[in-house]
């Protein structure tokens, strides 16, 4: 039993069945990682746990609770927060009203949660002011995150939140994100750079054509020869 | 000297006040047009149509109020009759939303189809107007006429040239200023203003943020038809109200949208002075003005104009077609149609 779980999902966008079966699961304060091949149906399965999927089978739990048919924003609004890969910020606002966005379903005082994201974040406090279409990719990535935290989220879920920036910035990135998960938060990403992501997480599900491949702890994944073999490069 | 001063009023008289007043009505209707295109992706066709429904809604109100006796003092009693106007024409955009847009909506149709079924809307309304308050001209205009009047500027100042400042006018650049203020305010202030701004920039974004998309879309019509009532109502006291011109300031209208650069307010409102004057500049007879200024033997022979007035729409054609050859964002960098 996790915090957050998909069991059994199987399932597409309307046509052809892209997830055969796949479980994935998230605990709070953990942080779960998705690898595998292109077209493994990665970001399909993130999806299927958003309520952005048909599926034909399988049930996803938040909490104990069955959500497999609540609506995406209802799911928002229970506490899953999704920073998409691409266009996950709003480029002509600034930084602040990003961040004020993401705070738009809170009726109490979010100050706080500013303060620890610009906290978290420190190259955003001089550029709060600015539009983020205007900052560099790594720091567009940091307001994302941003954005997502300020609904004060019990899930984070990032759709591989390193593609394309450097990897000094995918080491800062990371390095955030496991502060992010000792907040209590449960953490689900998607990641290309499946050595570096399995480093730090607590779970790795290897998914291959739609199926888990292998699933375990990240060091016990990067340990295991046919893991590394077939999916991180010998 | 004198001759200067006499130029220069010339000018207020027959092209900077005029253009200034339409170039704010023309503003606000484009400033509904883009707000209509930033937020549902659409060029809403029937937004001329729109203001005349709003402005007949005005005149039927203010009708009834002449009747009861009650005016607005010095000021046009359309003013006061405008909320309730306001608040009709934002029932009916609201109607045709539920009607019409919504199901577009729900199937995820392309943009083209929205701007056909807005045609239709245009249809509709250009119908219920001609219906209800029939296609002739009318003037509701009451209270004081000028603020300056012609006859007293001449005899306090002296100056041979008189300066008209109608109060119409002068209501018309108050109110634009202050409904553009407001809007301004609203959209970079308040919570449902950037959660509208948000929905426009990145829609799959604002959900992943909480943000409703249909309350979104309902303050979008009730903006959308409160600027569309408020500038045809300030175009019909201004001049007089013909739902045949409403529907043809609709090219003037987006060429300002467009010209701005479409999706952009601040872009809107610059367009909508730039086509105003380049639309007053361009058919006015600079004759007199030029005889003011040039020795007696440089006299322009004939009127000195380089459109006749007759052409006024085809400038407004002109500037549109080349702002989408030379620069098709539009001064502002909006989106490209």
């Amino acid at each position: 039993m996790s915090y957050l779980q998909g069991l059994n999902l199987r399932g597409g966008y309307g046509g052809a069945e892209i997830l055969h079966g796949c479980s994935i699961g998230v605990d709070r304060g953990e942080i779960a990682v998705i690898v595998g091949p292109n077209g493994a149906g990665k970001s399909t399965a993130m999806n299927a746990l958003l309520g952005m999927l048909n599926l034909t089978e399988g049930r996803v739990e938040l909490d104990g609770e069955d959500i497999t048919t609540i609506s995406t924003q209802e799911r928002v609004k229970r506490g899953i927060a999704f920073v998409p890969q691409t266009e996950n910020v709003f480029g002509s606002m600034t930084v602040q009203e990003n961040l004020e966005m993401g705070a738009y379903l809170r009726r109490d005082d979010f100050t706080s949660t500013m303060d620890q994201v610009f906290e978290l974040f420190p190259a955003l406090v001089e550029k709060r002011r600015r539009p983020a279409s205007e900052l560099s990719g790594g720091q567009r990535q940091q307001v994302a995150v941003g954005r997502a935290l300020m609904t004060n989220p019990t899930v984070l879920m990032l759709d591989e939140p390193t593609a394309g920036v450097s990897p000094i910035v995918m080491d800062e990135l990371f390095d955030r994100i496991i502060e992010i998960k000792k907040a209590g938060i449960a953490i689900l990403m998607v990641e290309q750079n499946a050595r570096q992501a399995l480093n730090i997480a607590d779970r790795g599900f290897v998914l291959v054509t739609g199926e888990n491949r292998h699933t375990d702890t990240g060091q016990a994944l990067l340990a295991d020869p046919e893991v590394r073999r077939s999916f991180l490069g010998g | 000297m004198t001759d200067f001063i006499n130029a220069f009023v010339l000018l207020s008289n027959f092209v900077i006040i005029p253009a200034l007043s339409l170039g704010s009505q023309l503003a606000l209707g484009a400033l509904g047009v883009t707000l209509v295109f930033g937020v549902l992706r659409f060029a809403n066709f029937a937004h001329g149509d729109l203001m005349a429904f709003g402005t007949m809604i005005a005149i039927f109100i203010t009708w009834w109020f002449q009747s009861l006796g009650i005016g607005f003092g010095p000021l046009p009693t359309a003013l006061l009759a405008l909320p309730f106007a306001i608040a009709v024409t934002a029932l009916l955009t609201i109607g045709t939303d539920r009607l019409v847009y919504r199901y577009y909506r729900r199937v995820g149709s392309a943009p083209v189809i929205f701007v056909v079924a807005s045609v239709g809307v245009m249809f509709m309304l250009n119908g219920i107007v001609r219906i209800f308050i029939g296609p002739d001209d009318r003037r509701f205009a009451d209270g004081e006429r000028f603020i300056v009047h012609a006859r007293t500027f001449r005899e306090t100042t002296g100056l041979a040239e008189g300066l008209t400042f109608k109060l119409t006018q002068g209501i018309t650049i108050i109110v634009a200023v202050v409904v553009t203020i407001a809007l301004f305010w609203f959209l970079q202030r308040t919570r449902m203003g950037k959660a509208m701004r948000a929905y426009s920039d990145n829609e799959k974004l604002s959900r992943f943020s909480g943000i409703d998309p249909d309350r979104v879309v309902l303050v979008t019509w009730i903006i959308a038809a409160s600027l569309a009532t408020i500038a045809g109502v300030l175009y019909g006291l201004d001049r007089s109200f013909k739902p045949f011109t409403y529907f043809q300031l609709l090219l003037p209208i987006f060429a300002a949208a467009i010209v701005g650069g479409i999706g952009q307010p601040v872009g809107a409102i610059i367009g909508g002075y730039i086509v105003a004057f380049t639309e007053i500049g361009v058919t006015y007879a600079y004759r007199k003005f030029f005889i003011y200024l040039l020795p007696e033997s440089f006299e322009p022979s004939g009127l000195a104009q380089l459109v006749a007035t007759e052409y006024k729409f085809a400038v407004s054609f002109v500037i549109l077609v080349l702002v989408l050859l030379v620069r098709p964002t539009g001064l502002m960098r909006g989106k490209v149609i």
